[in-house]
């Protein structure tokens, strides 16, 4: 990838709510062009993170620069900015045109080359023939359209969006993904997008930035994200991961669940305690004799494409993902290619995740707005 | 059987409620003094009422007082209430609410005694001899309308997205355009209907006006009370009437307006 210069950066950024940090210590910078996407949990402050860039959050410390220029104390409405809110924000009593015009109204532009531009921007997203339409009575997809508009007629350098898909349901979700992913290519401006949805951050972004607790955990390009976490907490947030104890008996050897692995991994220290990730699609199932490790299955769901099946292997629980049938209480072998494990340093979030033991479906979060 | 009891239950309580009204206003179109006996259909008390260059006079000046101290009162208490909707949880906040609802729930003859004490007090202090006027009329006024304008307003507040302002703001207007272009227009209804409510309450106030009028200006309450004291003549009747019927014509009104903003509401979602 090449060096981009850098359009925004936030140094040391600290934001503290009711004694409470939200944001801590946290250093990032955005360069042109890009697709940024800041991934979390609900709370972790990346929908701060997005005010602060915004203005409508002041840090209590740290500094925002645009290009050069410290961006402290600098008012929302002097930010060359624009934002698509969670639930856009629309003017519930202006209709789609005057929604869209309200950014050049406000600069005073002449009437004239802002029905042009309207025009310009409904065929954008391809809403010809709604200027009238009163904005309550849209859809949530074409409310969402609208929301782009009215940002992008300012043609500012940078849009944030703060968590723009959740209000849509699942098909919509995946049309808009392509859609936005689009507009930003068409026009080549940078992106800042917030959610909490990870499966979006990884098919749309150039970069995932992973928070959690007002930290960044990992910033990295959405393949190295998945395949080289850089603690439990990353690997398990994005995709399904056993994580398991284990110690490095040397270089490119693992021992865990009782058995020593191959690996690709190096530049531990010998015998260092280390956080081992398999992701599930990675485990081959075999018979317990050709088998690594061997164990009992626990449990079977069907998913559609593949099986989820949980092993019992010496108390830990393991999740794999085979397209083969298994029964509960069948023993099976367990083989783990090489490449297969990644190896992490302990961190504060080891032992904390990756076990199945009390594994059941999980409930997407459906939006943060507790944070703010 | 459930059913024709709660309908009886129903009817004695509008009975209740209306019937002195009702008995009012039909003896304010009878033709003789008498109000036991309905000697024939007139509007001569009407006529005689609208005569009288007094009560005209008093009318003017009622409706003057209330649209003045309805209008300053919705200015302030619009303000106020975006005031207080931009502050945080907490015991500022009940402080500012309790203070605010004490003029709407102290006894009226309690609140225009302490304000007549006060007119009395600070025009001494200012060496005016006459210290209760027309002015002292309106403050009073303002001050019993600013809550019922403030309940309005608040809930209409509340309701608007918070992210509105930002985002006009996002759009590069300033905060106070974005408070005029998108914040107002969502809390219109209920500045409107803040307004109706503090207009027909300055309308027929009587207790707190009776405490801090000046001997020139005479509210129409005011003249019906002194009215009384003298004979009770059928042109009050007349004048009651007037004013029960203005009052009943905005409360219908201010309840359109709500039932319309509930529908804009019910559709939105």
């Amino acid at each position: 990838m090449e060096k981009r210069k850098a359009l925004i950066e936030l140094k040391n950024i600290t934001v503290t709510f009711d004694g409470e940090k939200v944001l801590d210590d946290l250093s990032l910078s955005i360069g042109d062009g890009e697709f940024v996407t800041l991934l979390g949990s609900s709370g972790c402050g990346k929908t701060t993170t997005l005010r602060i860039i915004a203005g409508f959050t002041e840090p209590d410390a740290g500094q925002v620069f645009f290009g050069s220029k410290d961006m402290n104390g600098v008012p929302p409405h002097k930010r060359e900015v624009n934002t698509i809110f969670q639930r856009y924000a629309l003017f519930p009593h202006y209709n789609v045109y005057d929604n869209i015009a309200y950014g050049l109204r406000v600069r005073h532009i002449p009437e004239a080359e802002i029905k042009e531009q309207v025009a310009d921007m409904l065929r954008l997203i391809n809403m010809q023939g709604f200027e009238k339409r009163s904005v309550t009575k849209l859809s949530g997809g074409q409310q969402q359209r609208v929301a782009i508009a009215r940002a992008l007629i300012l043609k500012p350098k940078v849009l944030l969006l703060d968590e723009p898909l959740a209000a849509l349901d699942l098909k919509l979700r995946k049309d808009m993904q392509n859609e936005l992913k689009n507009i930003q290519k068409q026009l080549g401006i940078t992106f800042i997008y917030v959610t909490h949805d990870q499966e979006e951050a990884l098919s749309m972004s150039d970069t995932v930035v992973v928070m959690n607790q007002g930290k960044i955990q990992q910033i990295g390009t959405p393949v190295d994200i998945y395949n080289e976490p850089q603690n439990a907490f990353v690997a398990d947030f994005i995709g399904e991961s056993n994580i398991l104890d284990g110690v490095m008996k040397c270089d490119f050897e693992a021992v865990f669940a009782g058995h020593t692995f191959r690996c690709l991994d190096s530049g531990f220290s010998e015998g260092e305690a280390v956080d081992v990730v398999v992701r599930p699609e990675d485990v081959d199932i075999t018979s317990p004799e050709n088998g690594m490790v061997e164990g009992v299955v626990t449990s079977v769901t069907f998913r559609g494409v593949h099986f989820e099946i949980i092993v019992d292997i010496g108390g830990f629980k393991w999740m794999i993902q085979t397209t083969d049938e298994h029964r509960e209480g069948d023993r099976v072998g367990l083989f783990i290619e090489p490449d297969a494990i990644h190896i992490m340093k302990k961190s504060e979030y080891s032992g904390l995740y990756g076990d199945y033991s009390s594994y059941s479906d999980e409930i997407d979060e459906l939006s943060d707005t507790s944070e703010e | 059987m459930k059913k024709t009891l709660s309908g009886i239950f129903t009817a004695v309580i509008y009975i209740f409620l209306f019937a002195p009204l009702l008995v009012m206003v039909f003896f304010s179109f009878n033709e003789s003094k008498s109000t036991s006996v309905f000697s024939g259909f007139s509007l001569r008390w009407y006529r005689e009422l609208f005569a009288s260059s007094d009560t005209v006079t008093a009318l003017k000046n009622t409706l003057i007082l209330a649209l003045l101290s309805a209008f300053i009162a919705t200015l302030i208490g619009t303000a106020a209430a975006v005031a207080i909707s931009k502050m945080k949880r907490g015991a500022a906040r009940s402080a500012v609410m309790t203070v605010t609802n004490i003029p709407m729930m102290n006894p009226d003859i309690v609140t225009g005694v302490s304000m007549m004490l006060l007119f009395v007090f600070v025009g001494r202090l200012i060496g005016s001899a006459t210290s209760l006027s027309f002015a002292t009329l309106l403050i009073a006024h303002i001050t019993f309308n600013l809550p019922y304008v403030i309940l309005n307003v608040l809930p209409k507040l509340r309701q608007t997205d918070r992210h509105l302002s930002e985002a006009a703001m996002d759009l590069g207007s300033t905060p106070l355009r974005a408070f005029f272009n998108v914040v107002l227009p969502q809390a219109y209804s209920g500045i409107l209907s803040g307004f109706l409510m503090a207009f027909t309450l300055s309308l027929d106030d009587f207790v707190i006006s009776y405490y801090t009028n000046g001997a020139t200006f005479q509210t129409l309450p005011l003249k019906i009370f002194a009215m009384t004291k003298k004979t009770v003549k059928p042109d009050m009747y007349a004048l009651s009437s007037v004013i029960f019927v203005t009052v009943l014509v905005l409360l219908v009104v201010s309840n359109l307006i709500g039932n319309n903003q509930e529908k804009k509401a019910v559709r939105k979602n």
